[in-house]
């Protein structure tokens, strides 16, 4: 076997790719996990290893005991390539990457696509202005750089995040002028049916009330319900508008941040072709997949955010599983030890994903600010506005793809990250039927930017018949 | 630039570097992505629209926004989030759409 053939390549290095590549390795399977960031630990404990005592503090005990789930993948054999961009992945399971500038490309028996969720995107008027960005960036930059907020802050949306960086800022002295959250009381009565199933998962409903407190204690100005968000300034934003308790406010902020949940990282596998669902209960695209993790290309599996939201706990199990069968499959675990291992994760694994459905209704993102108004820009990498492409639709464009054509949107750099779930959302509406019909982009690679010098340069690979 | 940043350093940095953005120097911290680094020296936008001429800031840090697409030592489209800030880096703003014979003018030349 050359070193570009291996038993499992892991596309992902958070908590689902670190679980898979520690539970498959510990069979003997030989693993590759590349990552896009210098260190391992996904968005969720990114940097984990290399934060201060004051970061940590900061950041709190959820993020730091991410560490020791760092320490165990980092010795556990795997082969880990940090600071590696997966520009191409083809059904033979060839992975093509770049890495200090230079293209290489391996080839995996086995293929685990963790690449975790993004934060969905939130068209709102003003949302392309510098000093707009997401509340995870915010999170990033405290995590990676120990950066914070320098001038009045403001976060808005919705979603366990926010409240998260809220506190996680107050824990770090800087002030939060005001939580402007889109979801309220409403959404909490409607959630209230779903409560029972929920309970198992009490300890993750306990967090949000506890950081819920710790804002109010802090006497951190909480607007909910709010309406019709608008991000004033011209070149720079200088303040949010919204409507809350009846009235307009305007909050004077030199950053915004904003939230509202996230979403599933699905560059690759619809690149894969593979098969997709519309999830009704989380508004996004999801993997179909079996209990293990595969998907409808045989060899090729999904864990964690990658696949559907369920955070870093579900995903660690869903690595597991998804290491286990894969082990299995290689013939290294016998079959009546897979189910019995099995049980055990699947047992964990029911819990952890108990209050989901509750968190999704809580914080289901408002209609106006997923398929905003005519004037909104969608597509931020080719400036085209939700009017443009309700305008396409009256010229007959059914779906994603035929918006390329008519106006370029979906075609610059980010290839539909943004823009992606909103237009499939603008067209539903627009043609009144259900998101699933309208599909999505047909994503192609290249996944990253690559020069035609790094192209041409590739190595070779040696070919093996798997 | 503008002297006022949207980001500042928790505690004071144990070792910078310089870059260079635009002609000037900049020193900041060691160890953050260029991103990070320019955000904390106070550059406001990184890119203009190819579009709109519109302009545009490091939005999502993670790498799936593209909106922090930027020139490094006469390489375009780098992701600067996705970018370890390096010693001697030459960093310019991506303006405008791209010009398709940039790499046979002599540098700056058309500017």
């Amino acid at each position: 076997m050359n070193n570009q053939t291996v038993d499992l390549i892991v596309i992902g290095a958070g908590p689902a790719g670190m679980s898979a590549a520690l539970e498959a390795t510990r069979y003997g399977l030989s693993v590759v996990v590349l990552d896009e960031q210098a260190n391992p630990g996904g968005q969720i404990y990114r940097n984990v290893q290399q934060a201060d005592a004051r970061s940590r503090e900061v950041l709190g005990d959820d993020y730091v005991a991410g560490a020791a789930l760092v320490e165990q993948f980092l010795a556990s054999g795997a082969r880990y390539l940090g600071n590696a961009a997966v520009w191409q992945v083809t059904p033979q399971r060839h992975v093509h990457y770049l890495i200090d500038g230079r293209a290489e490309v391996m080839q995996g028996r086995y293929l685990l696509i963790a690449t975790g969720a993004f934060e969905r995107p939130m068209p709102i008027p003003g949302w392309t202005l510098p000093g707009v960005m997401t509340a995870g960036a915010g999170q990033i930059l405290l995590k990676s750089a120990a950066l914070v907020p320098a001038g009045p802050l403001v976060l808005a949306g919705c979603g366990p995040l926010l409240y998260l960086l809220a506190v996680q800022y107050l824990r770090a002295g800087i002030a939060v002028e005001a939580l402007v959250d889109t979801s309220g009381h409403r959404d909490l009565l409607g959630a209230w049916r779903k409560v029972p199933g929920a309970l198992g998962g009490w300890r993750d409903l306990l967090k949000g009330v506890q950081l819920l407190r710790e804002l109010k204690r802090a006497k951190v100005k909480h607007f909910r319900d709010a309406r019709g968000l608008h991000i004033e300034g011209s070149t720079q934003a200088s303040a949010l508008s919204f409507d809350s308790q009846g009235r307009r406010w305007n909050i004077p902020a030199s950053l915004v941040l904003l939230h509202q949940g996230v979403v599933p990282n699905t560059q690759i596998s619809w690149s894969l072709r593979l098969e997709h669902d519309w999830s009704e209960q989380q508004l996004c695209w999801v993997a179909r997949r079996d209990s293990w993790g595969e998907t409808s290309l045989p060899c090729v599996f999904i864990a964690g955010d990658g696949g559907a939201i369920g955070g870093a706990q579900v995903a660690l199990h869903e690595g597991r599983l998804a290491g286990l069968a894969i082990a299995f499959r290689s013939g290294k675990v016998q079959a009546h030890a897979l189910q019995q291992i099995a049980m055990a994760y699947r047992k964990t694994l029911h819990t952890k994903r108990a209050a989901r459905p509750l968190i999704d209704a809580v914080y289901r993102p408002q209609q106006q600010n997923r398929i905003p108004a005519d004037e909104v820009i969608v597509c931020r990498c080719e400036d085209v506005s939700a009017g443009e492409i309700r305008q396409h639709v009256a010229l007959g464009c059914l779906g994603p793809n035929q918006t390329k054509a008519f106006g370029r949107c979906g075609m610059g750099p980010c290839q539909g990250r943004q823009c992606g779930l909103s237009v499939t959302e603008i067209i539903a509406e627009a043609r009144q039927v259900p998101a699933a019909e309208v599909g999505y982009y047909r994503i192609r690679s290249p996944l990253k930017p690559i020069t035609l010098a790094q192209l041409s340069n590739e190595t070779a690979l040696t070919e093996e018949h798997l | 630039m503008p002297a006022e940043s949207l980001f500042r350093a928790l505690a004071p940095a144990q070792n910078t570097l310089q870059i260079e953005f635009e002609g000037s120097t900049l020193s900041v911290p060691a160890g953050i992505s260029l991103a990070a680094a320019l955000l904390v020296s106070g550059v406001t936008h990184t890119r203009e629209s190819a579009v709109s001429g519109r302009p545009g800031a490091p939005y999502c840090m993670m790498g799936v926004c593209f909106e922090c697409l930027v020139e490094v030592d006469g390489q375009a489209n780098r992701q600067a989030c996705l970018l370890p800030v390096r010693a001697g880096m030459r960093v310019r703003r991506q303006q405008g759409a791209r010009d398709i014979f940039a790499n046979e003018h002599s540098e700056g030349a058309d500017e």
